[in-house]
Parts: structure tokens; C-alpha cells; sequence
């Protein structure tokens, strides 16, 4: 665990601050309440918007800003962002393809205490099946930092999805190579394929760990870029392991477990075994005990990986 | 440039007909949706928006977002009769591949400045977005919305109403097309008084005005001009269908498709009321 303890909600408004200076068109529009605002709000008071707790608006308003030619990031807790903006999103967003960024905090399970009603388990699936929508899931802060930066010159709709609790580094910092579609190898396997994304990617480094030790060499891809996916490095990967295990903070469903078993489906057939939330909402706990209690864990992964191996085209 | 009321009318009456003709050609499209708002139209393209269809992108233009998408035809003939794009594009309204789609598409049409609606309740919203971008750009334009009444049933409509007064959004303009009878309206209240008192009750300045007489909507706004810092409001009140009578005032015939029989009696009914100007 690093000691600074961050989260990738931590990195945007700090990332945010370091490309404000250069691009005077940077403006942020947050919602939600004053614990949710980010240190922009202080560093660019001019520059950042926040119009309370009102999604539907705040989406609305953000597309306005970018018809306007302004280069907009717009941020609330994910659950509310993605489920109450819906419509907005999809129709003012979405469908004109406006270059919005749009960054839902406090996303996924380890939203903790607060319950069913915060944890969204969901949101990737909601952006993903938008046509044109780029899909971001960053697993700690300095991936989280630097795809904020490099997105904010991409001209379409983004969602980058934001935890709050801190998370340990997989990355060095300062490390920059992050864009969408893309991908990162962190280890190289012949036996199994591990794509993962956010807090499931330092789980799926420690999987590795414990299956090199029975002899099974896991590659390890961290699909930050959940859509478009890095359609490349995930098929020549179970193309030399012949099986694949995903690893995500989200329902099983329309998440990158479906992502994955529908591109490896089309284009080479390989087992695909899920770790994810299977068919239940979340509720109160701190985010260690839900983690355990929902299987998101590297032992978890093992026993995925241990059956996707034995079931693996040879 | 201030035009005189009956240019105003010969222009309205000319997108009136084209109006019939494209819905009548598509055989789909809102028609007395589409007709209630032809003069609020007529009146801001001629007599308000500094616009140029010449150069329908310049940067200090004033803006407009047709929160009412269902007036998606309106808008067309209007945009097209301005000259902003070849009056021929209307007879594909509504076809597989057409610039004019059933609801208007940002920047695909010239000047069309915004998502034309589709979904109640989002114009106003995307009208905010704009006046404060155009407000950080140092820009003096304005930004118009015209919003159907049916839409103030929304909640995302009064996060806007709210957002503006916040954010002293004083560019903007939003035009609601009341075409409700009071016996219909119910929502959100029946008179105008109470309803533009509502609406001055979020910081706005709010003046009623009838919505098919040229010189009441200029007048109106001219009054609104004076409430400086707060976001304006002009209830206009309309008919469905205004301009044939067979269609007038009848919410129920709204989505109805004429055959081809009754379009002819509505384009004849349109060619004579042009006349007596």
C-alpha cells in the first residue's frame, strides 16, 4: 500500500489544475454537495460551476458549455451522474457526440458506508453501449491523473469512471502513456490472461503472483480503456494463453468481462471466467469488507484463473 | 431592424405552407405543434437574432435553441426561407439520410446552434451551458430558447430555471410557447399572471404576450430588456395549429397525419389568409 493513500477521485481536480494554466478554455462543472468539490473550485473559482445537486442540469448545462467551444469536465457522485443524467447524456451528449468529459466520483462498491443506493455498479455498462462513448477506469491515481490530462484534447464524449477510496500504486508517478483504446501489459504470461480494470488491477498483480508459484505464468492487462477496448494486446494475449479471466468493480453484466467475452467470442473462442458482481446490489461496509464480501480479491481471481486454465483451447 | 408586421406575416404565412407541405411529403412530423410557433419563429429570425446565413457560424452571433423539438418543422422552413440552406432540403425531412432529421441535429444544419429537443425539458439547460461560455468568452450575443409548455412538466426545466437565476444568466431569453387553453393547462397553473409570477419567483423577469402578434412579442421584450442581471422569460400564448382552422386549438388531432386531401384544404386555407394583407 503506498502511504499517501490516494484515490483516482483525488487525481481530478489536481490533474485538472495542471492543464488549467494552459488552456484557458478548461472549465469544470461539479455537482453534488461542497464534499465533492475539487480543489479547482479553489485554484479557479471563475472557471468552476457548481449548480448543486441537479445531474439532469449539470449534464445539460456542460453540453451548452462545449457547444460554446468551451473544453468542459463535469463531475458528480457516478451513481447519480449516470443514472439521473441519463436522458441528458444519451440525447444532448451522446447522440451529437459533443466533446464532454464527464467524470463520475465515488464510482463502484467501495463507495463503502453509504450503501445500495451510492455504490454504482452499473455505470459502465450505461456508457459503454453509446455509440462513440470513450469508457475510462483507471486503476490508481497516476493513471487516473494522466488520462484526465489526455482526454481533455479528445474531441467526443468521454466517461472516466472515479473511486473514492485510496487505492495502491500500479503505476510509477509521472508515468503518462494512458489514452483511450488503450491498454498495458504489466506482466507478460503464457498460461492465463488477467484483464482487469481499476481496483481489480493491483488484485490481479497479486493473483499472478500466487499462480506463478503453481506453475500457471499469467499475463496481466490492465484494460483501463474499457471502450473502446485494447483490442490488439487482449487478442494476441488469449491467442498464446488460449483462456482469460476478467477482473472488475461492477455487475457482471455490461461491464469488461461482457466487453471481452464478445470480442474474444467473434474472434478467437477462449474460455472467459468473470470475477465481478454477480446479480446484487451493494450495501453498507467499509470497502476492505466489501471487497471480501462481494469476491472482488485476488484469491478470487486464482480459483477464475485455476478453472479458465483447466477449460483453455490447446 | 425592426420590419414591418405584415413582412412578418407574409413570411410566417410562407412558412406555414411549407411547413403543411413537408409534414404532408414526410407523411410523419407534428403539425399544429409546428404551427403555434411559426410567428414566435418569424419574429425572432427577421426582427431579433443577429444572425447570417451568409456565415450562419460567425462567433457573436446570437444563439438559438429549440427546446421544443416537436417544432422541429418550424424551424426548417424558417432556417430555409432565411436562406441558411436550399429550400429543397425540407422536401427530405424525416427520410433515411437527410440533413433534416425528426429532431434538429447540432451543427450538422446550418444554424442550428444546439440538440433541437426530442427528449422534454433539456433546452433550457443547454441555453445556460451556452450563455456562460459565450459570458466567459467576453461575448455580448444572446442566447434564445423557445420551450413548448408541455415541457415545464420536466423537473430537468426548473433545474435550469433555477441554474440561470444562480448564475445571473441575464443573456438569456426563454420563449414558452403556451398553447394550452385554461381549462386544459392544470400545470403548472392556469393564468399567466400566476405563472409569470412563478417564474419572477426564481429571479427572473417574466412578461405574458400574444405569441401570433408581432408587435406584442416586440413589445413584451422590450419591457423584459429593462430587468438587467436576471434571466428573461415571455410566456407567449399560442394556438395548435394556428393558421388552419381545422387544426386549431385541437391537442388531440397533434400527432395526426393528414391525408393527402386535407393537406391540399390546409394549403388552400394558408394561400387565402395571405391575401387581405
Amino acid at each position: 500500500m503506498n502511504a499517501a493513500g490516494r484515490s483516482t477521485g483525488d487525481a481530478y481536480g489536481h490533474a485538472l489544475i495542471s492543464i488549467a494554466a494552459s488552456d484557458e478554455r478548461i472549465v469544470a462543472l461539479e455537482g453534488g454537495d461542497a464534499a465533492w468539490s475539487s480543489p479547482f473550485s479553489e485554484s479557479y473559482p471563475e472557471r468552476c460551476f457548481n449548480a448543486g445537486g441537479a445531474e439532469q442540469n449539470l449534464i445539460l448545462t456542460a453540453a451548452g458549455l462545449a457547444l460554446g467551444g468551451d473544453n468542459v469536465f463535469v463531475s458528480s457522485y457516478a451513481a447519480f451522474l449516470t443514472g439521473k443524467g441519463y436522458d441528458q447524456i444519451r440525447t444532448a451528449v451522446a447522440i451529437p457526440s459533443l466533446p464532454v468529459r464527464i467524470a463520475g466520483l465515488g464510482a463502484g462498491l467501495t463507495a463503502g458506508e453509504e450503501g445500495a443506493c451510492h455504490q454504482t455498479l452499473e455505470d459502465i455498462a450505461l456508457m459503454r453501449v453509446f455509440p462513440g462513448m470513450t469508457v475510462l477506469v483507471p486503476a490508481d491515481y497516476t493513471a487516473a491523473f494522466a488520462l484526465l490530462k489526455n482526454v481533455a484534447g479528445v474531441q467526443k464524449p468521454v466517461y472516466i469512471r472515479l473511486g473514492a477510496a485510496a487505492t495502491p500504486d500500479v503505476y510509477e508517478e509521472g508515468d503518462e502513456a494512458f489514452f483511450p483504446g488503450g491498454g498495458r501489459v504489466l506482466r507478460e504470461g503464457t498460461g492465463v490472461t488477467l484483464c482487469c480494470c481499476g481496483i481489480m488491477v493491483h488484485e490481479a498483480l497479486r493473483a499472478a503472483d500466487v499462480l506463478a508459484r503453481q506453475n500457471i505464468s499469467a499475463e496481466v492487462i490492465d484494460c483501463y480503456s474499457v471502450s473502446p477496448l485494447p483490442v490488439q494486446a487482449i487478442l494476441d494475449s488469449v491467442h498464446r494463453t488460449g483462456c482469460c479471466v476478467t477482473a472488475e468493480e461492477h455487475f457482471a453484466s455490461g461491464g469488461l468481462g461482457e466487453a471481452v467475452a464478445s470480442l474474444t467470442g467473434a474472434n478467437y473462442p477462449v474460455p472467459v471466467k468473470m470475477v465481478a458482481v454477480f446479480d446484487k446490489f451493494g450495501q453498507s461496509g467499509s470497502p476492505p469488507e466489501l471487497k471480501e464480501y462481494y469476491g472482488l480479491t485476488a484469491s478470487q481471481i486464482v480459483s477464475a484463473a485455476m478453472q479458465a486454465w483447466i477449460m483453455r483451447r490447446r | 431592424m425592426l420590419r414591418e408586421p405584415s413582412f412578418l406575416a407574409e413570411k410566417a404565412s410562407e412558412i406555414r405552407r411549407d411547413v403543411v407541405r413537408m409534414i404532408g411529403l414526410a407523411r410523419s412530423g407534428r403539425l399544429a405543434s409546428s404551427l403555434s410557433i411559426v410567428d414566435i419563429l418569424a419574429w425572432l429570425y427577421w426582427d431579433v437574432l443577429s444572425v447570417d446565413p451568409a456565415d450562419p457560424w460567425f462567433e457573436s452571433r446570437d444563439r438559438f435553441v429549440l427546446s421544443k423539438g416537436r417544432g422541429a418543422p418550424a424551424l426548417y422552413a424558417t432556417l430555409a426561407n432565411r436562406k441558411f440552406f436550399e429550400r429543397d432540403e425540407l422536401w427530405s425531412y424525416r427520410r433515411l439520410g437527410a440533413m433534416l432529421q425528426g429532431y434538429p441535429q447540432a451543427l450538422r444544419i446550418p444554424g442550428v446552434d444546439a440538440p433541437g429537443g426530442g427528449s422534454f425539458g433539456m433546452g433550457l439547460g443547454i441555453a445556460n451551458g451556452l450563455a456562460i461560455a459565450l459570458r466567459r468568452g467576453r461575448s455580448p450575443c444572446r442566447v434564445f430558447c423557445l420551450a413548448g409548455e408541455e415541457e415545464l412538466q420536466e423537473g430537468a426545466f426548473w433545474e435550469a430555471v433555477i441554474a440561470a437565476s444562480r448564475f445571473c444568466l441575464d443573456s438569456i431569453c426563454l420563449v414558452i410557447d403556451r398553447y394550452r387553453t385554461k381549462e386544459e393547462a392544470g400545470i403548472p397553473s392556469a393564468s399567466d399572471e400566476a405563472f409569470c409570477e412563478k417564474i419572477r419567483s426564481f429571479g427572473w423577469t417574466a412578461e405574458a404576450c400574444d405569441g401570433h402578434d408581432f408587435s406584442s412579442l416586440g413589445g413584451a421584450l422590450r419591457l423584459l430588456g429593462q430587468g438587467a442581471g436576471r434571466p428573461k422569460c415571455l410566456l407567449a400564448r399560442t394556438r395548435l395549429g394556428k393558421g388552419v382552422s381545422f387544426l386549431e386549438g385541437d391537442s388531440s388531432g397533434e400527432s395526426e397525419v393528414l391525408d393527402r386531401e386535407r393537406v391540399d384544404k390546409a394549403l388552400r386555407e394558408l394561400e387565402k389568409e395571405e391575401d387581405p394583407l
